[in-house]
């Protein structure tokens, strides 16, 4: 009763890898194809070094988006990153295994929301306590790098989990039984051995953050400017191009494909560092 | 007998424990005596619950959810189950070195000097001169003493079990477990280590969990038979291996048993 044989479901499964796989390829290419040429027509440091972004005119400076861009992402991680670390340290190390088992997956499935719910708890929500608390126009740098910060949270407490697990028991007891507390434990030994899997989540979590727009564009305030303090309006490359990529044409329609491609270099080398520490931890054993 | 056994000091004491895994009793009403600057070793079918007797001595079962003790194990006057005993204070006076050797992750000066950051010293030239009494007092100063900065990952495995003993050394315990520190080891690095340990009880006591009967009988003063949680004979390893008292401990010892 075999209606395709071993060999039929084999070339159908890599009919079915080979087209998704082409698909990606064709995408990258047609981004690099539209925003490369742009880049050397225009100049690569006047795109990436000047602030004047004033498409009408045929300015496209994007150095505004990128400072902003690396702001959020650098605001994300203060915010993410010790508090998900945080988590990960005390889900492993103290919470008894049960709470683990049933919350990891569920900070697993924060990863799930959509990325509007975040910005409308945002717009909602943080974005009218800062504007009240500390002032400015409250959809601004700080807003977005908190909302980003959370965003991360799911990757960098389920990837440190992983990691610190995965540290053997017997360092543990070894420490232990020298006399050594839990957290002298935690932090003299397990943290250094799982170290190179804590920081691929970090960097792991700030690829999703450069990348994220939705949320980006709605609690940022998205006014193009080199922010002077964390209660500005900022834009990000994201925000950039979701925001005016419907109405562009011509030059200015390239250099949102070219500020595709920046944003595109940016999380490829975000993500081979990433995977250059995981590769450290798994060698080490 | 009787005599010899007034004479020598207990270091510590194991009185009516018992010990329970969740539901499984691990452990029936164990007592043993533990004397100082003797060796004594634990003998028995695997699964006798030995391991979990050595690991009662300084509390390495409180690690294990569920684990549940009655009875009494004293150091020296103390009840370290009591509420007096600090566990830290508890397992610097009575330090582990496990079956398989579990250096850390660190250089082998790191690992030296670890139980002594953990109890707060930070002076580097003391620490150097612990390091290096403790690395000689394990036999292997002159292995290692040109690197010390290596990671202790990369030693030959008994001399990573040699290490686990000189980190122990430098936080000078007053009594020093080892479960099975050889079954890892191969013939001439055991024997190293049983000559090791010999020379370790002038001046420790020395519990040690074998499953290795000639290595209880060549190195330990005293020795104690398990059967299925209980002990069955404590005694002279001479007694006990030459004209043991309990039927049990003869046909384990004439290996009839296991
Ligand atoms: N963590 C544990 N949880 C439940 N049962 C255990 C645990 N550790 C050991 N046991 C059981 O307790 C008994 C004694 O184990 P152990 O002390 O390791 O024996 P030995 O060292 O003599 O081989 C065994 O039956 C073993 O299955
Ligand atoms: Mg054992």
């Amino acid at each position: 009763m075999k209606l395709v044989g071993e060999k039929g479901v084999r070339r159908i499964l890599m009919t079915v890898a080979f087209s998704a796989i082409s698909a990606l390829l064709l995408i990258t290419l047609f981004i690099i194809n539209e925003g490369l040429p742009f880049i050397f027509r225009y100049g690569l440091k006047d795109f990436l070094l000047s602030s004047d972004w004033n498409p009408a005119a045929g300015k496209f400076g994007i150095f505004p988006m990128i400072t902003a861009s690396l702001w959020v992402t650098f605001g994300a991680m203060i915010t993410g990153a010790p508090l998900g670390v945080a988590v990960a340290i005390f889900l492993s190390e103290y919470a008894p295994r049960p709470m683990m088992k049933v919350v990891k997956p569920t900070i697993e499935l924060l990863a799930a929301i959509p990325s509007v719910v975040y910005g409308f708890i945002g717009v909602m929500v943080l974005a009218p306590f800062i504007r009240s608390y500390f002032g400015g126009p409250g959809l601004s740098l700080l807003a977005g790098s908190i909302i980003l910060g959370i965003m991360i949270l799911p990757t960098v407490i389920s990837i440190s989990i992983d990691s610190i697990m995965a540290v053997p028991r017997s360092y543990r007891e070894g420490s232990l039984a020298l006399g050594a507390t839990t957290w002298q434990t935690i932090h003299m030994i397990t943290i250094k051995a799982s170290k190179s899997g804590i920081i691929a989540s970090i960097i792991l979590g700030l690829g999703r953050a450069v990348g994220e727009t939705m949320a980006v564009i709605m609690v940022a305030g998205n006014s193009v400017n080199i922010p002077h303090s964390a209660l500005d309006s900022v834009r990000t490359l994201t925000a950039n191009i979701a925001l005016e990529m419907s109405y562009a044409t011509g030059m200015h329609r390239q250099a949102l494909f070219a500020t595709g491609v920046v944003l595109f270099v940016g999380i490829i080398i975000l993500n081979s560092i990433a995977s250059v520490a995981l590769r450290k931890r798994t060698s080490k054993r | 007998m009787a005599n010899t056994m007034a004479e020598i000091k207990n270091k510590m004491r194991v009185e009516g424990l018992d010990l329970y895994y969740g539901k499984f009793h691990a452990l029936t009403s164990v007592s043993m005596p533990v004397q100082e600057n003797k060796i004594t070793a634990l003998i028995g079918p695997s699964g006798c619950g030995k391991s979990t007797l050595l690991r009662c001595l300084n509390r390495m079962n409180d690690l294990i959810p569920g684990t549940k003790v009655t009875g009494q194990v004293m150091l020296d006057d103390q009840d370290i189950y009591g509420q007096a005993m600090e566990v830290t204070d508890l397992r610097k006076r009575v330090g582990m070195v496990f079956q398989r050797p579990n250096p850390f992750p660190l250089s082998i000066y790191e690992n030296v000097v670890y139980g002594l950051k953990v109890a707060g010293f930070r002076n580097r030239k003391m620490m150097d001169e612990v390091a290096e009494r403790s690395l000689k007092g394990a036999w292997m100063w002159d292995y290692v003493k040109d690197k010390l900065d290596q990671s202790a990952l990369e030693l030959p495995l008994d001399q990573q079990q040699r290490l686990c003993i000189a980190r122990l050394l430098a936080i000078e315990p007053e009594v020093i477990l080892m479960d099975e520190p050889c079954s890892a080891l191969d013939p001439i690095a055991t024997m190293k280590v049983e000559e090791l340990m010999l020379e370790l009880a002038k001046n420790y006591t020395i519990v040690i969990v074998t499953h290795n009967m000639q290595q209880a009988s060549r190195v330990s003063d005293y020795t104690g038979y398990m059967l299925l949680g209980k002990m069955i004979e404590f005694n002279d390893t001479r007694v006990i291996f030459t004209k043991p008292k309990e039927k049990l401990t003869e046909e384990y010892i004439s290996g009839k048993y296991g």
